[in-house]
């Protein structure tokens, strides 16, 4: 009996019992500005760290953004540090095999952007023999190891390492959402260096149909709270609101 | 310590009495079975599809540690030298240089080298039609840069020891010989520095290799990197890091029976 | 040319380093100082590990002595990022099923946890090494001399093992301290807000690459700098009453 309260006693001091009621909520670790980035003290900001506080107080859940390093956050969801994933996350079936989603949130077309004058074309010929970079882990990786196999791909942990390395010229193209694209287009070093060269081809196998909460598989009475924050928000007029600070247009899709 | 370990499981005759103890072949068994276990029902099945790559890996992590610890080392000794027996104003840099390099993080250091001058190549167009630019695009370049200024770093301390630890009465036997100076660093101090740095060096080699997986952050193809896209395709969290781990274990054994071998072959008496 | 000086120039650099935002000095220090935490803690549990497992390795019967040397050489073999990967994964699950069979709901490590957790481990492999060596150095006869006195146990090891053991093992603690306080930014990979982690979140939303990143090795530095003349203090104190070190080399 004396082990068991000492080892209750170790948990308790060391973690929170997941019987309490706070969602841990899961984000990338790593910058994405305009929907997650960190601010000078240190808290996230960005349209999807709002979307995630309406979604929350729609559903009455009590929710903590907890940032976890992109290329874990599956392992850190099925192993249980997180319930959910809200991290631009898209719906795919390779993914489906792993864990659920909740209906989408937002749908952006994927774009790719080049160096000015480069004359590349987001087509497997106009790539080939260029060097392309993708984030790790994400659908632009499947997509480009798919569709660009003439191409050299090289993979970052996070989308703006790829920007940056663009920017340098380290390499010729990148591959990405095209709201990420534009944040970055729309910073000096991305006018000075680059243009965007066109949306790729539509595969809806491997882009998906839109980005949704991750959750755990058979976790159904989550799904169906963050499924009804998101339909209340969208009816009720919060997310347009908040997509207004951010966006020209509703990015929610078709 | 391990004096028994690895070296023994390469002869015959240390093999028997390695085992002779009872408990020594219970354990073994245990670990044997262990591995059989572990053989037949963890999931292996991305393996085959994975080899390739993994081989590739395997080798970038071997020539990553050769190349940069040989490097490093070349650095090193210049870097112990000077602390150990040159004036002031060579004596005084290399211990700065030393000192920040043991004082701050290789990752830090490897993220300031790529991210930090990746940064300034877009105020300097002119360096994408230089001969230089198709080194400075890769990734591996800055990878080599790093490691090797991070083994010069360590590697100068433990040169420095070893200078100072040669008997000085050898030196100045081979002074007041008049012997010219580069012969006696050549003849005298360096190989009895390295003779005696030798076990260390051993050790840091492994230490070396410990770090390279640090180089997949800047998107260089090693072991690691490949362990970790093997989970990022198939979502399997555990079998990769356990073939990674027995993959830097055999290659830790490698380095160590390596340098028990030269440690064999150079002379056991030391003045 | 002015770009590149106003890149590594003072101006904006005092305003990124600045202590309240926009500045992200705070941050910056609010990293150093998870680091510092962590450091300790996982120096704490590697301390812990290590003074039992080297009266294991001296004192224990042949099972619990090889047990040791094959925990001490994986630990040494295999890189610390791994074996973060490993135990971060591994730990959370193995600590959730044990706590499930008393049936407690799954509990979630604290990433602070975990990090001195896993590189405690690891420390207290290094440590075990260290603390057995010291051990071993000191001089036997002294160790007899006490028993053939009838000097109880206890008195033994608080008298005369203790503070001989002390002076030879500050070199190798010390050094493992600086280990550990730059294995902290191996964390930085798992996601845990550290010091590198803090730098390469503001240096990727601001784009001053080399601003923060060589603030953030100033910091390390006098992280380290200071550590040593601390550890150069507690050598002269545990080395009192004992011959000075000699120079090296005769």
């Amino acid at each position: 009996m004396k082990t068991l309260a000492m080892i209750a006693a170790a948990a308790m001091a060391l973690g929170t019992a997941a019987l309490a009621d706070p969602v841990k909520v899961g984000i990338a670790a790593e910058p994405y500005p305009p929907f997650a980035s960190p601010d000078a003290s240190g808290n996230w900001v960005g349209w999807e760290v709002d979307i995630i506080n309406a979604v929350c107080k729609a559903a009455e859940m009590d929710c903590v953004v907890t940032p976890v390093a992109w290329e874990g956050i599956i392992p850190s969801l099925t192993g249980g540090q997180i319930d959910a994933i809200m991290a631009s996350m898209s719906i795919t079936e390779e993914r489906m095999k792993v864990i659920d989603f909740s209906d989408k949130y937002y749908n952006t077309p994927t774009v790719v952007v080049a160096a000015k004058g480069s004359g590349i074309t987001p087509t497997p010929e106009g790539l080939a023999g260029k060097t392309i970079g993708v984030q790790v882990s994400t659908i632009h990786e499947a997509y480009a190891k798919a569709h660009f196999p003439d191409a050299e791909l090289k993979t970052y942990q996070t989308t703006d390492e790829g920007f940056q390395d663009l920017a340098a010229g380290r390499i010729d193209a990148s591959q990405a959402d095209s709201i990420a694209i534009d944040a970055f287009m729309a910073t000096d070093a991305g006018k000075a260096c680059c243009e965007v060269v066109g949306a790729v081809a539509d595969d809806p196998a491997i882009l998906g149909a839109g980005v949704g909460v991750g959750l755990r598989k058979g976790d159904e009475a989550l799904k169906e709270k963050f499924n009804a924050g998101i339909k209340k928000i969208r009816e009720d007029g919060t997310y347009d609101a908040i997509s207004k600070n951010y966006f020209a247009s509703s990015i929610y899709g078709g | 310590m391990g004096a028994a370990g690895p070296a023994a499981l390469v002869g015959g005759r240390p093999v028997i009495a390695f085992l002779r103890p009872t408990h020594r072949r219970a354990m073994l068994t245990i670990a044997l079975a262990a591995l059989a276990a572990s053989a037949l029902l963890l999931d292996w099945s991305w393996l085959p599809r994975y080899l390739p790559l993994i081989a590739q890996g395997v080798w970038t992590t071997l020539w990553l540690t050769v190349v940069t610890m040989s490097l490093g080392m070349v650095l090193a000794i210049g870097l112990g030298f000077a602390q150990a027996a040159g004036p002031a104003w060579l004596a005084w840099p290399a211990r700065v240089y030393c000192t920040i390099i043991r004082g701050t993080p290789l990752l830090l250091q490897l993220w300031l080298l790529y991210f930090g001058l990746g940064a300034f190549f877009p105020q300097f167009p002119e360096l994408r039609q230089s001969f230089l630019w198709p080194i400075l695009r890769e990734a591996w370049p800055y990878a080599v840069l790093a490691l090797t200024l991070s083994a010069a770093g360590y590697e100068g301390e433990v040169m420095r020891g070893a200078f100072r630890g040669v008997p000085h009465g050898q030196i100045e036997a081979a002074r007041a010989m008049g012997m010219p100076r580069f012969t006696l660093f050549r003849r005298i101090w360096l190989p009895q520095a390295l003779h005696r740095a030798l076990p260390t060096i051993a050790g840091e080699t492994v230490l070396q290799m410990k770090s390279t997986p640090l180089v997949a952050t800047i998107t260089v193809l090693d072991t690691y990197s490949v362990a970790r896209r093997v989970t990022q395709d198939t979502f399997i969290v555990y079998e990769p890091l356990v073939l990674l781990a027995i993959v830097y274990i055999i290659i830790a054994g490698l380095i160590v029976l390596f340098f028990r071998k030269l440690e064999a072959r150079l002379p056991a008496r030391m003045a | 040319m002015g770009s590149l000086l106003a890149f590594v120039g003072s101006p904006s650099a005092a305003e990124l380093l600045a202590w309240s935002p926009p500045g992200w000095g705070a941050t910056l220090v609010a990293g150093l100082w998870n680091s510092i935490l962590i450091a300790l803690g996982a120096y704490a549990l590697g301390l812990a590990i290590g003074i039992g497992g080297a009266f294991g390795k001296v004192y224990g019967g042949p099972v619990l002595r090889d047990l040791l040397e094959a925990y001490t050489t994986l630990v040494r073999a295999v890189p610390e990022l791994v074996l973060i990967l490993i135990l971060y994964f591994a730990l959370t699950d193995a600590v959730n099923k044990i706590i499930a069979l008393w049936d407690y709901g799954p509990i979630q490590l604290s990433g602070v946890a975990a990090g001195i957790g896993v590189l405690g481990v690891v420390q207290g492999a290094y440590s075990t090494e260290v603390i057995r060596g010291a051990i071993l150095s000191v001089p036997h006869g002294q160790i007899e001399a006490a028993r053939a006195m009838g000097m109880p146990p206890v008195r033994l090891a608080r008298r005369i093992t203790l503070p001989l053991m002390m002076a030879a093992a500050v070199p190798g603690l010390a050094n493992l301290w600086l280990i550990v306080t730059k294995d902290t930014a191996l964390l930085a990979v798992v996601g845990f807000v550290e010091l590198t982690k803090a730098t390469s979140l503001a240096a990727a939303t601001t784009k001053a690459f080399f601003t923060f990143y060589a603030a953030a090795g100033v910091l390390y530095l006098i992280l380290s700098l200071g550590s040593t003349v601390i550890f150069h203090r507690i050598e002269r104190w545990a080395r009192r009453g004992q011959r000075p070190l000699s120079g090296g080399g005769r």
